[in-house]
C-alpha cells in the first residue's frame, strides 16, 4: 500500500511537469502581456514598455522563461505579474482559501444529495419518486450554472426585501471590513456562502446521483445480494451492509474525475456572486494578458485535480478489499 | 416442462409468423421508439431547430433590428418582448439558438472524429503508443476546460467557429477515452482476428471493423457532447470570452440581461429556457440511444 502510494506520487510528478510546460507555452503563445500597455490611450512611453519588457523576462526565450518560472515556484515566487506591485503567489494563496471553502462544502452537500437520491431512486425503481427525481436530475444536468446562480441570487434579493433586511448575503465572499470578534466573523463568512454553495451543489449533484442509481441497481441485481436475501437477511440489512458499500466505491473515482469541472463551475458561480476568489483572479489575469498569473492559476488547478485523483486511487484500495496493490 | 413437448409448439409458432430479417439499424430504431421521453425530446428538438432556422427566416423582425417598441413585455407583436433599445427578443433568441447550435454541433463532430481516431489507434496498437497517447489525453483532462477555453478564446476567439475549434480542442480527450475502452474489448474478438487472418491492414481493421462496431457508444457520446458543448459555449459567452457582439449566442443574451432581471425579466428567462430545452432534450435523446444500442442496460434504466 505504502509502496503503491509512493510510486503513484512519483508518477504524478512528471505529469505535473509536462502539464506545467504545456500550460506555460499555451499561455505565453496566446497572449501578449504588453498589449494593454501599447493600446493605452494616451500611449505609454517607449521606455516604460521597454522596462516592462525586461521585468517580465520577455527578452529571454520561452524555454528559459519557463524554467525560471518553474524554478521560482519552488521558493514561492510565481513570476512577475503585469501589476508590478502584486505578488502572484500571495494573491493566489488568498484566493485559493476563499474558493476551496466553496468547492469543499458544495462537494460534500452534492455527494450527500447524490447518494441519498441515488439510493432512494434505485430502491424505489419505477416509482413516482424515481420518475420525479430522474426528471429533476436531468433538469439540473441541462441547467447552465450561471443562469441558475443568477436566479438564486435574485431569489435571495427578493427574500431580503420581503424580510426587510440583509438576511442572506448575495454579493461578495465576506463583508468589507470584516466584523469584529470570532463569532460574528464566522457567521458573516457562512452567511455569504449559503447561496453560492447551494447553487454549485445543485448543479453538480445530478450526474453523481444518476451514477449512484445505476451502480446501486447493478449491485442489487447481483448474485451475492440475492444470496444474502436467500439466507434470510432483511432487505434493509442487505441494502445497507452488502449493497451500499459496493455500490459507492466507484463513486470515489467519478467524483475525483469531475473535480476539474467543479472548479469550472466555481469560476462561473463566483462570477455571479462577485466573489474575489480564484474565478475572479483567472478572469482578471486573462483579460489583462497576465501570462504568469494565468499559468500559475492553471498549474494550481491542475495540481488540485491530480491530488484529488491520487486520493481517490488510494481510497479505492482502502474501500475495496478486492484491490491489492502489488 | 420437458424440452420435447415445447419443441412442436415452437415450430408451429415459427410457421405462423413470417420472420422478416431486420437490420441492426432497424432494431436500434425500434428500441429507440420505446423510450417515450427520448421520442418526445426528439420531436421537441426538431421543432426548436426548425424554429431557429426556418422560423427565424420567416419572422417579421430580423435579429438586431431596432423596432420602435422599447422594453415592452411579451405580447403577440413581440412574443419574447423587446430590450431597452427596441430589439425584438424573439428574433435575438432564435439567432442565439442558431449560433449556439452551430458551435455545439461542430464541437461534437470535430471532437468525436479526432477523439475516436485517437482512442481507436491507442487501443488497437496498445503498448507504448497506447501509454503515450493516453497520457496526452489525460493531460488535457487535468485542466479545467472552461479556464483553458477562456484563455485561448480571449486571444483567438470571437467568431463562432473559432470558439467551436477551441472547445473541440479540449473535448476530444473525453471521446478518446470512451473510444479506447470500446476498442480494447473489441480487438480481442474473433472477427478482428479473422480479418487479420484474411490479410486486412491495420488501417482497414480500424476503419472497417473497429470504428463501426464502436459506433453505438460513440453516437451516444456525441449527443451528450452536444449538450455539454452548448453549456460550455454559453458559459464562455456569459463570462465574456465566447461569441462577441454583434454576433450573439444564448449565453451572451443571458449575460446582457442579468442586470435587467427585475425590470425586464423576459430578456433573462427566454434565452435561459432555450439553453435548458436544448440541453435537456439532447440528454434524453442520448439516454434513449444508449438503451437502444445496449439492450442489456434496458433492464436497469428505462
Amino acid at each position: 500500500m505504502l509502496a503503491f502510494a509512493v510510486r503513484r506520487i512519483l508518477y504524478s510528478i512528471p505529469v505535473l511537469i509536462v502539464a506545467s510546460f504545456i500550460i506555460f507555452a499555451l499561455g505565453s503563445a496566446s497572449a501578449d502581456p504588453l498589449a494593454p500597455l501599447r493600446e493605452k490611450n494616451p500611449p505609454a512611453p517607449q521606455n516604460v514598455i521597454d522596462a516592462e519588457y525586461l521585468r517580465l523576462h520577455l527578452n529571454q526565450p520561452l524555454i528559459a522563461r519557463y524554467f525560471s518560472w518553474l524554478g521560482g515556484i519552488f521558493h514561492g515566487d510565481f513570476g512577475p505579474s503585469v501589476v508590478s506591485t502584486a505578488s502572484i503567489g500571495h494573491d493566489l494563496g488568498d484566493r485559493f482559501l476563499v474558493t476551496i471553502r466553496l468547492i469543499a462544502l458544495a462537494m460534500v452537500i452534492a455527494l450527500i444529495l447524490a447518494v441519498v437520491i441515488g439510493v432512494l431512486t434505485a430502491v424505489k425503481q419505477y416509482s413516482k419518486f424515481d420518475y420525479a427525481a430522474t426528471f429533476v436530475g436531468f433538469l439540473f444536468l441541462a441547467m447552465p450554472a450561471f443562469w441558475f446562480a443568477i436566479l438564486l441570487k435574485q431569489a435571495g434579493i427578493s427574500f431580503n426585501a420581503a424580510v426587510g433586511g440583509q438576511a442572506i448575503s448575495t454579493i461578495g465572499q465576506a463583508t468589507v471590513p470584516p466584523p469584529q470578534g470570532a463569532g460574528p466573523y464566522v457567521a458573516d463568512i457562512i452567511g455569504h456562502m449559503i447561496l453560492p454553495t447551494i447553487s454549485l451543489a445543485l448543479i453538480s449533484y445530478a450526474a453523481w446521483s444518476r451514477f449512484t442509481r445505476a451502480s446501486m441497481l447493478e449491485v442489487m441485481n447481483s448474485d451475492y445480494v440475492r444470496l444474502a436475501r436467500a439466507k434470510g437477511l432483511s432487505r434493509r440489512t442487505v441494502m445497507v451492509k452488502h449493497g451500499l458499500r459496493t455500490a459507492l466505491i466507484p463513486l470515489t473515482t467519478v467524483t475525483a474525475l469531475d473535480i476539474a469541472s467543479i472548479i469550472g463551475g466555481a469560476v462561473v458561480t463566483e462570477n455571479v456572486f462577485q466573489w474575489k476568489g480564484m474565478g475572479d483572479y483567472l478572469i482578471t489575469s486573462i483579460r489583462t494578458n497576465d501570462v504568469y498569473a494565468t499559468a500559475s492559476w492553471l498549474l494550481l488547478a491542475a495540481t488540485v485535480v491530480i491530488v484529488f485523483n491520487l486520493i481517490a486511487d488510494l481510497l479505492y484500495g482502502v474501500l475495496d478489499p478486492r484491490i491489492r496493490y502489488a | 416442462m420437458p424440452e420435447t413437448r415445447t419443441a412442436p409448439v415452437a415450430a408451429v409458432a415459427d410457421r405462423e409468423f413470417t420472420v422478416v430479417e431486420r437490420s441492426q439499424a432497424q432494431l436500434v430504431f425500434r428500441r429507440f421508439l420505446q423510450h417515450r421521453a427520448a421520442v418526445v425530446s426528439l420531436v421537441v428538438l426538431v421543432a426548436v431547430v426548425l424554429l431557429a432556422y426556418v422560423g427565424g427566416w420567416l419572422w417579421k423582425y430580423d435579429a438586431g433590428q431596432y423596432t420602435p417598441d422599447n422594453s415592452v413585455p411579451p405580447s403577440w407583436e413581440h412574443p419574447f418582448g423587446t430590450d431597452s433599445a427596441g430589439r425584438d427578443q424573439f428574433a435575438q433568441v432564435l439567432r442565439g439558438t442558431r449560433i449556439s447550435l452551430q458551435v455545439s454541433v461542430s464541437v461534437a463532430i470535430l471532437a468525436t472524429t479526432v477523439g475516436t481516431l485517437w482512442g481507436s489507434i491507442a487501443g488497437y496498437f496498445g503498448g507504448k503508443s497506447d501509454t503515450v497517447m493516453m497520457r496526452i489525453a489525460d493531460l488535457v483532462l487535468t485542466l479545467p476546460l472552461i479556464a483553458v477555453a477562456a484563455m485561448l478564446a480571449h486571444n483567438f476567439g470571437g467568431s463562432w467557429y473559432l470558439i467551436a475549434l477551441v472547445i473541440a480542442a479540449l473535448y476530444w480527450a473525453y471521446v478518446s477515452r470512451v473510444a479506447r475502452g470500446v476498442v480494447l474489448s473489441l480487438r480481442e474478438k474473433e472477427f478482428v482476428e479473422a480479418a487479420r487472418a484474411l490479410g486486412a491492414s491495420d488501417t482497414r481493421i480500424i476503419l472497417r471493423h473497429l470504428v463501426p462496431n464502436a459506433l453505438g457508444s460513440i453516437l451516444v457520446n456525441l449527443t451528450i457532447l452536444v449538450a455539454l458543448a452548448i453549456l460550455l459555449e454559453t458559459a464562455l459567452s456569459y463570462l465574456g470570452f465566447g461569441v462577441t457582439p454583434p454576433d450573439t449566442s444564448l449565453g451572451l443574451l443571458v449575460s446582457e440581461a442579468q442586470t435587467a432581471l427585475t425590470t425586464r425579466p423576459w430578456l433573462f428567462y427566454f434565452p435561459g429556457l432555450f439553453i435548458i430545452l436544448i440541453a435537456l432534450t439532447i440528454n434524453f435523446i442520448g439516454d434513449g440511444l444508449r438503451d437502444a444500442f445496449d439492450p442489456q442496460q434496458t433492464k436497469v434504466r428505462q
